[in-house]
């Protein structure tokens, strides 16, 4: 494994973004940085800006306005970078499959690199889902 | 190489200075000791937040993971947008530089490289309103704003706690006679002015880091990382390592400033994890400012205590 791919696989920066979820999500992903958790200890930090970012950290059912701004964000976000599709909204809508304002699943939209089911999902799930993230990139992405 | 040091002199300073300039107390060893201390502080944070924290080598791995990743130019930047960060990075350097060696020879030093150095620890905070305004982005200009006002918050009370070492070392304005002024009559924190004084430093170097109560031109989350919002990669690596540097020079220039009467390298070491451990007990305890609250608070009680301590040093207190 050469130096770039392990310096990324030890410092994920996050950039979390809401398209259009009910906040479950959003709390469950910030407890994952509180005492009990701490992904601090592997590097993992939430940042501020897109252009900063590692992991994109997608939450919510894809509802028709947020996806053209995720589009633009995802384009801002320097490559290499992981997809994140966090909570079953964003992996596959959910009960809100047939609602009139909902667009795709995000896979259909973004190449996703891993999906963390539940609603919302435990930080326990989000652990274990960057971890299969982290498999992906020492496997070679 | 013998032969190479017998005959060229004026090479062999040449290549002194860029060894100065580039390894020793310049670039490679301030970066590396920045980041070190970069990581002292996230790891006693999480440790007062109850949390594990990062082991030591996350700042190197950030830095390295920086570079290889993609650099974005946002559509119509000014040439000045990845310029900046190497002009900050250089003049934070060439501080570092001065300071190292006013450290370890104090006699080498030339008479007012104080007001060259105090002019280099301004330039960072030049660089990053430059880059900023350069990068077309509202949030990015909106930092850059923030970082001036701030610039002329703590410049004031930074001046006013350099003269009251000034004058308490007779009118020096040369690090190596700060330094045996000190080494002869003590100290300068304990005299009163000196005490006043370095408080005001205190303040200041919190200000200049932008960290704590003077995160406000990068505020994470209220406007996305203001100045540093556009830059990725390569030249976000620049800023991260000028902060390092910054982190070293500005607790190192307070010792030297006011601690000065020892710097054998064991007593040097502590100073600096003492004033290290102030500055992030101060971060962590307060919260963000706003920038009027700032402004009003530098015009007000640092200002007022630097001319305090000013007054007193003129009656030799």
């Amino acid at each position: 494994m050469d130096l770039r791919k392990k310096a990324f696989t030890k410092s994920i920066w996050v950039f979390h973004m809401s398209v259009g979820s009910c906040n479950n999500c959003d709390i469950e992903t910030l407890d994952c940085f509180t005492p009990r958790f701490d992904l601090e200890r592997f590097g993992i930090q939430l940042i501020g800006s897109a252009r900063h970012a590692d992991a994109l950290l997608i939450t919510g059912a894809m509802n028709k306005k947020a996806v053209l701004r995720m589009k633009k964000v995802y384009e801002q976000v320097p490559k290499p970078c992981v997809v994140v599709a966090c909570g079953t909204c964003a992996c596959s809508q959910h009960m809100f499959k047939y609602s009139y304002n909902v667009t795709e699943p995000l896979d259909k939209i973004l190449p996703v690199d891993v999906y963390i089911p539940g609603c919302p999902p435990k930080p326990e799930a989000i652990i274990a889902g960057i971890i299969k993230a982290l498999d992906k990139i020492k496997k070679g992405k | 190489m013998q032969m190479v040091q017998g005959r060229y002199p004026a090479a062999e300073e040449k290549m002194k200075q860029i060894f100065y300039c580039l390894i020793f107390p310049g670039f490679l060893f301030s970066a590396v000791i920045g980041l070190l201390a970069g990581w002292v502080d996230r790891k006693l944070t999480a440790r007062l937040q109850w949390r594990i924290g990062p082991p030591w080598h996350q700042n190197f791995t950030d830095i390295i993971k920086l570079l290889g990743k993609e650099t974005i130019v946002p559509e119509g930047a000014k040439y000045t947008f990845l310029f900046s960060p190497y002009i900050g990075l250089i003049s934070a350097v060439l501080a570092a530089t001065y300071l190292g060696r006013g450290i370890i020879a104090p006699l080498e030093s030339f008479s007012g490289d104080l007001i060259v150095l105090f002019y280099l620890l301004a330039i960072p905070a030049l660089a990053l309103m430059i880059g900023a305004s350069a990068s077309r982005n509202p949030l990015a200009s909106l930092g850059a704003s923030r970082e001036m006002k701030l610039v002329l918050a703590y410049e004031l009370p930074f001046i006013l706690a350099i003269i009251t070492v000034i004058i308490r070392s007779n009118g020096a304005i040369q690090l190596g006679q700060i330094i045996r002024q000190q080494l002869f009559f003590g100290s300068n924190i304990f005299s009163l002015s000196g005490f006043l004084s370095f408080l005001v430093a205190l303040f200041c170097v919190q200000a200049k880091l932008g960290i704590g109560l003077f995160d406000i031109a990068e505020a994470d989350q209220e406007i996305m990382s203001g100045t540093l919002i556009e830059y990725s990669g390569l030249p976000l690596a620049v800023f991260k390592l000028t902060k390092a540097v910054m982190f070293y020079a500005l607790p190192l220039l307070i010792i030297v400033l006011f601690l000065g009467c020892s710097l054998s390298p064991l007593f040097l070491i502590a100073k600096y994890l003492m004033l290290l451990a102030i500055i992030v007990l101060i971060k962590n305890t307060n919260p963000r400012l706003r920038i009027d609250q700032a402004l009003k608070f530098f015009w007000r009680i640092p200002t007022l205590l630097g001319v305090i301590a000013v007054i007193l040093a003129l009656f030799g207190l």
